[in-house]
Parts: structure tokens; C-alpha cells; sequence
């Protein structure tokens, strides 16, 4: 199954990586799973568990980390949002 | 139109007018308009000492997600109050201080249901919408924090 995976603002810079396409391994199907695949990476890429308050979106959707992930999707991980 | 992402600035006067432009029922038309600060106290309010000068402010958004979550913002304050039109304008990439950042602006009959979707949208569009502000200080770029007031303001609307 693969996925494109997106991050922004903070977190973005922290991994200097924007997007990136993935295969995922059997048994990731969701977006804590793949969080703490990503994670496990080493540095920089334990940033995705220090920030704080975590976002996650789906095809554009802001989701929890327990929302499924399915072949071709779009996940993005984000910080807190801070518009306006 | 309803809602705008732009790098470009806009006219707050020539949008709100548009909004009642040839017609005769909408009785009210509330308004915010955001701007880039040039200070700022750092969070957690420890006094002028902790405040930095902003130089300038960098806006990142997640595009097509960003005008989605907008859209739906917008629809959900139209299935709570009886709105005539709606306008979400927000700014995107380098602004300086004093720069206009957003706009909300509601039409309706009556100044309670404009004043309340205005407030509302705001108040969703802080929580919900992916912008971030990345302020550049004497000191280097630094990403703002989202604070726990927004979350309580956005929280008032959902009981």
C-alpha cells in the first residue's frame, strides 16, 4: 500500500522534508501507526512525537491518529494550527 | 465567491459593499479584519522585557485543504444562523507590520446573527484552518504557538 505523506510549518522544517511517497509494510493501517513508523526513523524524525498536540489530516480532513489509512491517500502531520 | 486564499492584499471598504450590492433585505453587515502586529509579548504574558520586535511575519498554508476547511467553516455558520452572504479573505506568504492578514465579513437582516457568524468564523478559523505564522524577531525566525484561548473561544460555540 502507498501513501503520500505531507508536513508543514515547524515540523516541515524540523525534518526538512515536505512530502515524500511511501510504501507502507503490512499492518500500518492507520495514522498513529504510521506516525510512529515515520518516528521510528531515528532523528530527526522523533520530532513527529515531541510536538506538541500532534495534527493530522486524511485527503485533506483533520482526523485523530486512531483514523484509517488506506492505499493512495494523502496524510499530512502538522503543529497546532495558528492562522487569523 | 465566498472564501480566498492570496498572497495579494485586499480592500476591505469594496468587499464589504459587495455584500449588500443590489439588494434590499440585508439589514447588517458585520466585520473583522486582522492585521500583523509589529509586538508582541511573548505567551504566557511575562511582561515588555520578554516582548520582541516582529519584522516581519511568513504565512504558510496547506493548499486545497486550507480552502476546504473554510468552506466547511463558512456552511456550518450558515446552517446556524439565516446569513445573505459570507466572505473569508486570509493572506498567505511575507507580510509586515501592519499588513491586513484576514477578513471576515456577514450580511444579514439583523446585527445579532452578523455579529455572531462573524465571531464565530473567526473563532473557528484560528482552530480549524491550516494556516502557520512563522514571525521573524531580532533574534532569528520563530513559529507562534498556538494558544489555549482560541481553543476555549472556538469551544464556546459547540454547547
Amino acid at each position: 500500500m502507498s501513501v503520500k505523506v505531507l508536513f508543514f510549518a515547524g515540523l516541515r522544517e524540523a525534518l526538512g522534508v515536505a512530502s515524500e511517497s511511501l510504501a507502507l509494510p503490512e499492518g500500518i493501517g492507520s495514522v498513529g501507526a504510521l506516525r510512529d513508523l515515520l518516528a521510528a526513523r531515528g532523528e530527526p524524525w522523533a520530532a513527529l512525537v515531541i510536538t506538541k498536540n500532534l495534527r493530522a489530516a486524511v485527503n485533506q480532513q483533520m482526523v485523530g491518529l486512531d483514523a484509517p489509512v488506506r492505499e493512495g491517500d494523502e496524510v499530512a502531520f502538522f503543529p497546532p494550527v495558528t492562522g487569523g | 465567491m465566498t472564501v480566498s486564499v492570496q498572497e495579494a492584499d485586499f480592500d476591505p471598504g469594496a468587499e464589504i459593499a459587495a455584500l449588500s450590492l443590489g439588494r434590499d433585505d440585508v439589514g447588517a453587515v458585520a466585520s473583522f479584519v486582522g492585521l500583523v502586529r509589529a509586538d508582541k509579548v511573548a505567551d504566557g504574558g511575562v511582561g515588555a522585557d520578554e516582548a520582541a520586535a516582529i519584522a516581519a511575519m511568513t504565512l504558510e498554508h496547506y493548499p486545497g485543504m486550507t480552502e476546504k476547511a473554510l468552506q466547511a467553516i463558512v456552511a456550518e455558520a450558515r446552517g446556524r444562523w439565516d446569513l445573505f452572504g459570507v466572505r473569508v479573505i486570509h493572506r498567505v506568504g511575507r507580510l509586515l507590520p501592519g499588513d491586513r492578514i484576514v477578513l471576515v465579513a456577514v450580511a444579514s437582516a439583523h446585527r445579532g446573527e452578523a455579529l455572531a457568524a462573524c465571531e464565530f468564523i473567526m473563532d473557528y478559523l484560528k482552530t480549524r484552518a491550516p494556516f502557520w505564522k512563522k514571525e521573524e524577531t531580532p533574534d532569528g525566525g520563530r513559529w507562534v504557538d498556538a494558544r489555549t484561548s482560541d481553543d476555549r473561544a472556538a469551544g464556546r460555540w459547540s454547547s
